[in-house]
């Protein structure tokens, strides 16, 4: 029965012309179908996901056993030594993936190793930086229960605390003056491995442990307007001024800090599955078959006959069934080279020129509410922040052109996910969207809020400054366009972001001739799975 | 002639704050340069009677004029030099004058008196006192001072009751119609009535009653709130009764209410009391907004007609009274004034009678009831006013129906409106449902307010008597070609159609500050300004309620929480049920007494492990607390702690419970529960802070830190928070139940309206996560 071809096709840039179907737009939880005008609209295929691994718990061991550039992973443990495992958090992958996941696969690799050499002293750190807290839920399914019930009970398996006062240090200055600073114990470490999952080609590399295990000190060297504005874009690490700043904290660490061993993986876009309900979200929209029409038709009556709530759950309740492409392991930035390049492998589309509207359906998911609610700012962010970043070269749309996303966008909030986030949206939005007039007027304050901080330590909330981050991901998007249009949003949440709304696409597309004049070229961005334009 | 013949004069005036007094004055001081002018009045509550006269005379909008043409400073030199006023009260015997003031009294050569109680709904023995005994004690007192100057009493026309036909300017006694009390045992008898009335209200069915009455308006507010307000109701019955009363005695005698029941028979007394003294009566119509003088349209006070007019164009008051051919006597102010100094320019003849003027415009220029409602009508058709919308308001048209049947149908909208008012109340609403409660009741407030315009007003509107003007006339006649200009009294000038579109009505609309531009307001700009002062940085202290205020949860929600949290699902199922069975009582108790339901309450936690409690407190926060939080209100803790107020929480909620929420706040006062061998008792270490208890605490914790409570806010969500809020200069409601919703909104508080984040997930029942879910692997 399997039509599925030999080797998986590269991405694909479909000109729209009189027989192309309606096209897939994600709308939160939900989807749009549209039209899109004939004669001067392309869009953007992601390619194919990649084969996996047929074994990848060999490979797993084979790459601990083989690392680039450093030694085998078993010449590093001795007994007696303070050994520190962290590794990637919640915001990693999206969706989650099937259990296992990746971490629990080496996690497990790498303890059996170190039983072997008698290490007794290890500590199992989720660096998830100003992220929220993973719950118990989160960390049994990342590192499965075996190890959770090992190293748990006894406190040797915990969340990073950045807020910590006894439990960072700095380890020092970048010739830029960026201080470096890291979680006590893992700098106080003899060896920290870092387990890592790549999903875009920003994570990874000197961003995990500098960024990852690191505080607000640190990580406001490089989470800033001006980094921010300077990363054209933050996912091409030539271009990166993020990336930069992450490789020369790198440096420090290198020098002052704790011996590192990076284990990366990169992972296909096998996003929705092959077969199964989801599994149309994936095809193109043409290769549709009847089945896959009628599965579609189903789900959206479905879902759209669900109460909000309900269809929140059905969502994030969604696990990926990708497959592991790469593991490799050894010294940092030789690891990363490798990492990056696999990742280029699986997302990156050759698309000529610039567009003057580039239009994109946003998913219910970013790196930031995994089992949440996507708030408009994570809107905002996933369309501006994630989404217009992932070029190579130059932005898909033209200076002072137009993005129309497309998202229900919701005035909604997770109490206790994103405390600050509610009042970063109605207290700061609402008096500016400036992104460097943000920074320099409310970051502080938010900050060092006492009771962000309480509820960063003791609950389960992003760090107070997380909001002014998002803000600033988007600050290069914000500079580079001339308006920005949301589909289908709550009118009163999109201007409070300081974007226009629109009731139909084609409103949208009427909008955006008032800036970029009659008959614009459209470029649609097909992602989910995710895709990297790479526009010369 | 009138000027010259005054000049040098000492004129003598009471009621000089009022409506026809200060116009007096004002014309005194302006048209008759050289008298000197003595002013008689009652010292304020909190204010000296120069104090009152500087603000309720003299800053009147009525002396701009004078002010115009001599500069502030000037004006205010020419009422030094040309006015003194006196200390007096003409309710009193001897009218409570020093012996300065007698003095200058003494020295007087005319006394007009114009003091009365105006009001058509006075209490019986308020109008008696005032209106009926008023003008007796001022003739009494000349008399004791030896003093013989010519007294002026202002009366009214309606003295001569509801007949149809002429009424003539002649004494009542004199007239045909004349029923013969007795004044003095008409006084005897509304003292008495007051005296019973008082004493009824002091029996324990009633005070039961006025208890019940209260406790239904402010609920579970504490006890010295709760006598206070009984208190409030016990005073406010025994006025009502004498209204009532006076009401009832003013139709059995034959006058339209109690006023001019209580002016007609002063009238009697003054004819019988003021001895070797000449009298003279002035009997003005309904007096209304000036013709010319000082200014066109000129007015002080909501008036007779105003509330009418202004309800009318509101489409408020659907119908209205009347007989369309009758005749409405309205006479402009200035011309009561002009026949006044006329009057007393005139002087007494001396022969020992009392002559009598009538300043009415009814057989001289009458303005058919009819007409008036045209005029009216056609012009709010012109000028509309606008709802808060900004939508134009149709008023209604009136099709003068008789009186009992508005009433009835009035009556009829007022009874469905208590209806459903007393079932609001009963239902807990609480926020943006309770406004619906407050607008049901401000309706009611409407019809009531109907009601009693159409009660005491009616009677007027179906007044068909006519009051001759002939002395009026012949009065003006006597005047000078410029004096028939500068005191013109003779209503036949006025043309009605100018008066109603042009000058009254403009006045009239402005007066009641109705909004005549289709330009919305901003809805919100009382709560933004409100909310301003509150986050004013001088404030000091903000303290906050907890439930309800912060979180939208209660003590019960998070008993439950904690002691399911370690319970299986067939317990929790069984646990559940209990508490709904135990739910209404629960409820009751509470409403009755929140101190007795927490101590009954907490019994619950005996036994309890404080550490374990400890340890699911921050679970508690997590998943509990910041999911019922109010994001807003976290919020403006925060925002008053940056302003560097103080940040108090003060709730009757458990330590354990509201630990996690230390870092919101500098202190928390809360119930606290005593332990033995690491387990909690049940029984708490102090009386909790609720009701009077928590503004006790609050004063307390001010003093200790030095901190001045009429510069605090607190944040409170039902009545049983009164006392809290009392106690501050800043009160605020948050969501308020209906009780408080009424009382915050006619106080004019702070409202906040704070919800639940959206999209939180809410449970049904307040019940613990489960404990983890233990799935193995394998």
């Amino acid at each position: 029965m399997s039509k599925k071809p030999t080797a998986p096709r590269p991405g694909f840039v479909l000109e729209v012309d009189r027989q192309t179907p309606p096209i897939l737009f994600h709308h939160g939880e939900g989807f749009r179908m549209e039209k899109l005008p004939i004669g001067r609209t392309r869009v953007i295929y992601a390619p194919e996901p990649l084969r996996g691994l047929e074994d990848p718990d060999s490979a797993i061991v084979d790459a601990l056993k083989n690392p680039i550039e450093d030694d085998p992973l078993p010449s590093l443990l001795k007994p007696g030594m303070k050994l520190t495992i962290a590794f990637d958090d919640v915001s990693l992958p999206l969706p989650p993936m099937q259990r296992p996941d990746v971490r629990q696969r080496i996690i497990e690799a790498v303890l059996d190793m170190a039983a072997e050499a008698g290490v007794d002293d290890v500590h199992l750190i989720a660096a998830l930086a100003l992220h929220r807290r993973m719950t118990e839920a989160e960390l049994r399914h990342a590192l499965g229960d075996r190890i959770y019930e090992s190293f748990a009970p006894d406190g040797q398996l915990y969340n990073h605390d950045a807020e910590d006062p006894d439990g960072m240090v700095i380890l020092g200055e970048t010739k830029h003056g960026e201080s470096v600073q890291m979680n006590k114990r893992a700098a106080e470490s003899d060896l920290v491995i870092y387990v890592n999952i790549n999903i875009v080609s920003m994570d990874g590399g000197w961003k995990s442990t500098a960024t990852g295990l690191s505080g607000y000190k640190g990580v406001s060297a490089h989470h800033n307007v001006h980094t921010m504005e300077q990363s054209k874009s933050f996912m091409d690490q030539k271009k990166s001024e993020l990336h930069k700043s992450n490789w020369r904290q790198g440096e420090v660490i290198k020098e002052h800090g704790p011996r590192i061993f990076q284990i990366e993986t990169t992972i296909n876009t096998n996003t929705f599955g092959e077969t199964g309900p989801m599994s149309v979200l994936q095809k193109r929209e043409w290769e549709w078959s009847m089945k896959d029409r009628a599965s579609f038709t189903a789900m959206n009556t479905g879902l759209k006959a669900m109460s909000s709530a309900n269809r929140r759950k059905v969502f994030h309740s969604w696990k990926a069934p990708y497959d592991i492409t790469s593991v490799q392991a050894g010294e940092v930035e030789a690891v990363h080279k490798k990492t990056t390049e696999m990742v280029y492998k699986q997302h990156l589309v050759p698309v000529e020129g610039q567009t003057d509207v580039m239009t994109m359906g946003l998913p219910y998911l970013t790196p930031y509410n995994v089992n949440s609610i996507m708030n408009p700012i994570l809107v905002m962010v996933q369309g501006l922040g994630y989404f217009f970043n992932l070029y190579k070269g130059k932005p898909l749309v033209r200076e002072g052109g137009v993005l129309i996303m497309s998202h229900p966008t919701p005035w909604e909030f997770h109490p206790v996910h994103h405390p600050s986030y509610i009042d970063f949206f109605e207290q700061v939005l609402a008096d500016t969207t400036n992104p460097a007039e943000i920074e320099k007027k409310y970051e502080k304050q938010f900050a060092e809020d006492e009771w962000y901080r309480h509820l960063y330590r003791t609950s389960y909330a992003y760090h107070g400054v997380h909001p002014f981050y998002m803000w600033y991901w988007g600050s290069h998007a914000m500079k580079h366009l001339g308006q920005v249009i949301i589909v289908g949003g709550d009118p009163k949440a999109v201007r409070r972001l300081g974007f226009k709304p629109a009731t139909t696409l084609q409103d949208a597309l009427e909008m955006a001739e008032d800036v970029v004049g009659p008959q614009p070229t459209i470029t649609h961005y097909h992602n989910p799975p995710i895709l990297m334009a790479d526009v010369t | 002639m009138i000027a010259s013949s005054l000049a040098g004069k000492r004129i003598a005036i009471t009621g000089a704050t009022g409506f026809l007094g200060t116009a007096l004055v004002e014309r005194l001081m302006r048209s008759v340069p050289e008298c000197h002018i003595v002013l008689l009045i009652r010292p304020g509550k909190r204010s000296t009677v120069t104090q009152r006269a500087r603000r309720e005379i003299f800053r009147n909008d009525a002396f701009d004029r004078l002010v115009e043409t001599h500069g502030k400073e000037g004006f205010f030199a020419m009422v030094d030099e040309r006015v003194t006023i006196i200390e007096g009260d003409v309710g009193t015997d001897g009218l409570n004058l020093d012996d300065e003031g007698r003095e200058v009294l003494a020295s007087c050569d005319v006394v007009i008196h114009s003091a009365a109680t105006v009001s058509f709904d006075a209490a019986l023995s308020t109008a008696v006192e005032v209106n009926l005994l008023g003008p007796t004690r001022v003739v009494e007192t000349l008399q004791d001072l030896g003093a013989s100057p010519h007294m002026i009493a202002v009366s009214t026309c309606y003295v001569a009751g509801n007949q149809r036909g002429t009424a003539n300017e002649e004494l009542l006694t004199d007239s045909p119609f004349h029923i013969d009390v007795d004044w003095r045992s008409e006084v005897k008898a509304a003292r008495r009535l007051r005296s019973d009335f008082d004493a009824e209200s002091r029996s324990t069915d009633r005070l039961a009653e006025f208890g019940k009455r209260a406790q239904y308006e402010i609920g579970a507010a504490g006890t010295p709130l709760l006598a206070a307000k009984t208190e409030t109701l016990r005073q406010r019955w025994v006025s009502e009764q004498l209204v009532e009363a006076g009401r009832a005695r003013a139709a059995s005698l034959g006058w339209p209410d109690a006023y001019a029941y209580t002016k007609a028979l002063g009238e009697r007394a003054l004819a019988e009391s003021k001895g070797n003294i000449d009298v003279s009566i002035v009997r003005p119509s309904i007096i209304e907004s000036a013709w010319a003088e000082p200014n066109p349209g000129w007015i002080k006070g909501f008036r007779m007609a105003e509330p009418i007019i202004i309800s009318y164009a509101r489409g408020l008051l659907k119908e209205f009274p009347g007989v369309p051919e009758g005749i409405v006597d309205v006479i402009p102010v200035d011309m009561v004034v002009a026949a006044l100094v006329g009057v007393a320019s005139q002087g007494h003849a001396g022969d020992g009678s009392i002559d009598v003027t009538q300043v009415a415009s009814g057989t001289r220029n009458p303005l058919h009831y009819r007409d008036l409602v045209k005029m009216v009508g056609g012009w709010f058709q012109e000028h509309p006013l606008y709802d808060e919308k900004g939508q134009p308001i149709s008023a209604p048209e009136w099709s003068f129906p008789g009186r009992g049947a508005v009433e009835r149908q009035l009556n009829r909208v007022h009874k469905q409106l208590d209806t459903a008012d007393k079932v609001m109340k009963r239902l807990p609403l609480r926020g943006k449902q309770a406004r619906l409660n407050a607008h049901i009741e401000s309706q009611k407030e409407v019809v009531e307010t109907a009601i009693g315009y159409v009660k005491i007003y009616g009677a007027y509107a179906e007044c068909e008597a006519l009051y001759g003007v002939e002395n009026l006339i012949e009065m003006h006649e006597s005047f000078t070609k410029d004096e028939q200009t500068t005191f013109c009294c003779d209503p036949g000038v006025v043309d009605w159609e100018t008066y109603v579109t042009k000058i009254h009505l403009p006045t009239v609309v402005d007066h009641a500050r109705a909004k005549t531009t289709s330009r919305r307001t901003d809805p919100d700009a009382r709560t933004k300004r409100l909310r301003k002062r509150v986050l004013a940085p001088e404030r000091q202290l903000a303290a906050f309620d907890l439930e309800n205020t912060l979180i939208s949860s209660n003590v019960v929600f998070s008993y439950s929480w904690l002691a399911t949290r370690n319970l299986g699902t067939a317990d929790r199922v069984k646990f559940a049920a209990n508490l709904l069975r135990e739910g209404p009582s629960l409820l009751a108790l509470d409403n009755r007494d929140r101190t007795d339901f927490l101590r009954h309450f907490y019994r619950r936690y005996e036994g309890a492990s404080v550490e374990e409690l400890d340890r699911l407190g921050s679970e508690l926060l997590a998943d509990h607390i910041l999911t019922k939080a109010f994001p807003a209100a976290l919020r403006r803790v925060r925002a008053h702690r940056q302003l560097g107020h103080r940040t108090l929480l003060i709730t009757g909620a458990l330590d354990v419970v509201v630990k996690p929420l230390k870092p919101l706040f500098d202190d928390i006062i809360c119930a606290e529960m005593t332990q033995r061998d690491g387990r909690y008792t049940g029984e708490l270490t102090h009386v909790p802070p609720t009701g009077e208890v928590r503004a006790r605490e609050l004063q307390d914790y001010a003093a200790t830190h030095d901190l001045d409570l009429s510069e605090a806010v607190a944040y409170a969500d039902s009545s049983s928070d009164l006392p809290l809020l009392d106690a501050v200069g800043f009160p605020v409601a948050v969501n308020p139940e209906t009780r408080l919703t009424s009382m915050a909104l006619k106080r004019g508080w702070l409202i906040e309206y704070w919800a639940k984040s959206e999209g939180r997930s809410d449970r049904t029942l307040p019940l613990g996560p489960l404990p983890s879910l233990r799935r193995s692997r394998k």
